[in-house]
């Protein structure tokens, strides 16, 4: 049974190996479902299993006995975020089939997605600093050929920035990592605690600025957030998706670790700070800019920082409300992505100059986008506004009025920048232009409006099965922050 | 002139270097078992030999060479590395775990196979082939991956030197 954790990161891979194997797209096609929906399963079954039994499911590679081997380790915090991951890489695929961009159409795109959801799910999974170092490479360079498959000029110059980022935020992880085996002698989350806190205070906290910083330039926070919204806009519109939804919430979850289990409770106040001006600063940028994909990009470090901001909180109501945020943002952030992929599919560009009037064109296009932006920004009864309260309410029990008036006052900010996308996009006279004004856009491509409606369906349903899923929220942070439980459960199973 | 001395020193390369590379790559990659050594560094030895082959000659000698089809052995590869890891499961192990069996061989003698020998061997084929793929993209003039389909067929199909 504990062999489970394992193959949601085994299914794709081996999916990706048989993929180079028969070239076909059909074939490709037909594996890369399978194989995302038979992980999918698994994942799903470890997550009842941890959810009801309060237990921690461990896997360790080789069979090797306590911290010696290599562990995947599922608890409720990690299980929930692998379906989540899971659920979001199969409905993009979906989409990416529909779209048949000319990144799809390479032989080397589902190997790679497979890679790259693989590499996804054991960051979630992993038992130990340098298996999460080695996901992450593997997620890296898996997204670097993502971004860059197409081949574009623009594509291959923001991709250098990424490339050369990523590059510097895997030198400081692999330093951090190496340092604190160097002092310590583990790597094993169930034995770090213990003896980082033997540690004396200036290379506690020399160890935890490192891994803040490698973690910060993956989540994005400020001021390590510069690449993202420089290299997502140009990547496919599926690959963005993915980019969005996904990665920068594995940096989210490390950073969860670190404050939570390596260094419980430290360095609150620097995490509030950046917490704040990364809300602030995201989303004064989302305000700048001209370009749908740009705004979407910005707003991904804007909404970053509530979660960082739930972490400076600290405590079980502020880490539950930063858990649910991370899960209700994943299936949002993406939709919006999906949406701009429809959009730009159908006018060819995601510049607000360019594209008007398709509220009149398709006013069921303009439900999928609004009930996700207005959910960005906070609006009731959608799930925003609980993950904002929820986090808002956290924030005022403990006394930071400032940082949450700044999160209103973002809240507002983000709201406006979406009503920008509405006025410029969806309101007005669509173009007079030949047969496109006739056309629908949503039939144009049937399987890439049904994945956006799934993403936006599942948004929906985080809001109306928001007390369940707050309460699951709760038992996850509550289990996350019980590090002495994490210890025993690791070490026991 | 140029053209000639290209020749001999792919000749010679072929003759000699690259059968005594794939001999040391084969055993450095068994030996690798309880001494230094293994599927990497066997992988890159032989990766090695082929870019020493491809400096001498030119980018045909390597498009004629054993391996047309390198992301072929790389889910080759790929696929024995995770397949080990994969196997011991239905046999109700732990992922990874690694099996030993003895044969008792006549003439030769006792025989150990160790069943991550197959993840090492997985290893040494997703090296040679990232080496000969690193190769095709970078060697080539003018052709780069073969990012999309169209052209990946033509090129298979061996189209002419450019």
């Amino acid at each position: 049974m504990t062999s489970l954790v394992v193959l949601p990161v085994l299914i794709p891979l081996c999916a990706a190996a048989v993929m180079l194997i028969l070239r076909s797209p059909m074939w490709q096609r037909v594996l890369s479902f399978v194989a995302l929906l038979s992980s999918l399963a698994v994942a799903i079954a470890v997550l009842v299993e941890v959810w009801t039994d309060d237990e921690i499911l461990v896997t360790r590679l080789g069979g090797w006995p306590g911290s010696f081997a290599i562990s995947m380790v599922a608890d409720r915090l990690a299980a929930v975020l692998v379906v989540v991951a899971l659920g979001v890489t199969s409905t993009v695929l979906i989409f990416a089939i529909g779209q048949r961009s000319r990144d799809e159409q390479s032989p080397f795109y589902h190997p790679v997605y497979m890679v790259m959801t693989a590499g996804i799910v054991q960051a979630f999974l992993a038992g130990d600093l340098f298996n999460l170092f080695v996901a992450f490479e593997i997620l890296l360079m898996a997204s670097y050929v993502l971004l860059t498959l197409e081949g574009t000029r623009e594509q291959i110059r923001s991709g250098t920035t990424y490339v050369v980022l990523n590059v510097i935020e895997s030198l400081v992880l692999v330093v951090a990592v190496g340092l604190i085996f160097g002092a310590t002698g583990t790597v094993n989350f169930a034995e770090l605690p213990a003896r980082l806190a033997e540690l004396p205070d200036g290379v506690r906290n020399g160890l935890q600025l490192l891994l803040l910083v490698a973690f910060g330039i993956k989540a994005a926070v400020f001021p390590l957030f510069f690449w993202l919204p420089d290299s997502y806009p140009t990547a496919p519109s599926s690959a963005s998706a993915v980019f969005a939804g996904l990665l920068t919430k594995v940096g989210v979850y490390c950073l969860i670790r670190v404050q939570t289990l390596l260094f419980p409770g430290e360095m609150r106040g620097l995490v509030l700070v950046v917490g704040a001006l990364t809300m602030l600063v995201g989303v004064i940028g989302a305000i700048s800019q001209q370009d749908m994909k740009r705004i979407l990009s910005f707003h991904i470090v804007s909404q970053i920082g509530y979660m960082v901001f739930g972490l400076g909180i600290g405590g079980t109501a502020a880490i539950a409300a930063t858990i649910f945020y991370l899960i209700h943002h994943i299936p949002v952030k993406t939709s919006l992505f999906l949406v701009e992929g429809i959009i730009e599919r159908d006018s060819g560009s995601s510049s607000l100059a360019s594209v008007s009037g398709l509220a009149r064109r398709s006013p069921m296009l303009a439900m999928l986008f609004l009930v996700p932006a207005l959910s960005l920004a906070g609006l009731p009864p959608l799930s925003g506004f609980l993950a904002k309260f929820a986090i808002v309410r956290a924030g005022l029990d403990d006394g930071h009025y400032v940082v949450v008036t700044v999160a209103l006052v973002v809240s507002l900010l983000t709201l406006v920048s979406m009503v920008k996308i509405w006025v410029g996009a969806f309101w007005g006279e669509p173009s007079n232009d030949r047969d496109i004004s006739q056309a629908n856009i949503l039939l144009a491509s049937p399987s890439m409006s049904v994945a956006t409606g799934m993403m936006v369906a599942l948004s929906i349903a985080i809001a109306i099965g928001a007390g369940p899923l707050y309460e699951f929220a709760g038992d996850a942070a509550r289990q996350v922050l019980d590090v002495g439980g994490y210890v025993v459960g690791v070490r026991g199973s | 002139m140029k053209m000639r001395s290209s020749a001999i020193l792919s000749e010679l390369v072929d003759r000699w270097l690259t059968k005594v590379a794939t001999l040391i790559a084969v055993y450095v990659t068994f030996r690798g078992h309880n001494a230094p050594g293994g599927g990497f560094a066997g992988g890159l030895l032989l990766g090695a030999a082929f870019v020493l082959q491809f400096l001498a000659g030119d980018e045909p000698s390597i498009r004629r060479r054993p391996i047309r089809n390198p992301e072929m052995l790389l889910g080759v590869g790929l696929l024995a590395a995770f397949g080990t890891t994969l196997a011991p499961l239905i046999a109700g192990g732990s992922p990874l775990e690694s099996y030993i069996w003895k044969l008792d061989v006549p003439v030769i003698g006792e025989v150990k196979f160790v069943s991550s020998t197959l993840f090492d061997l997985g290893v040494f084929a997703v090296v040679v082939a990232v080496v000969l793929m690193i190769l095709r993209a970078l060697g080539t003039e003018g052709a780069g991956v073969s990012a999309h389909r169209g052209r990946a067929a033509s090129r298979d199909q061996g189209g002419a030197p450019r």
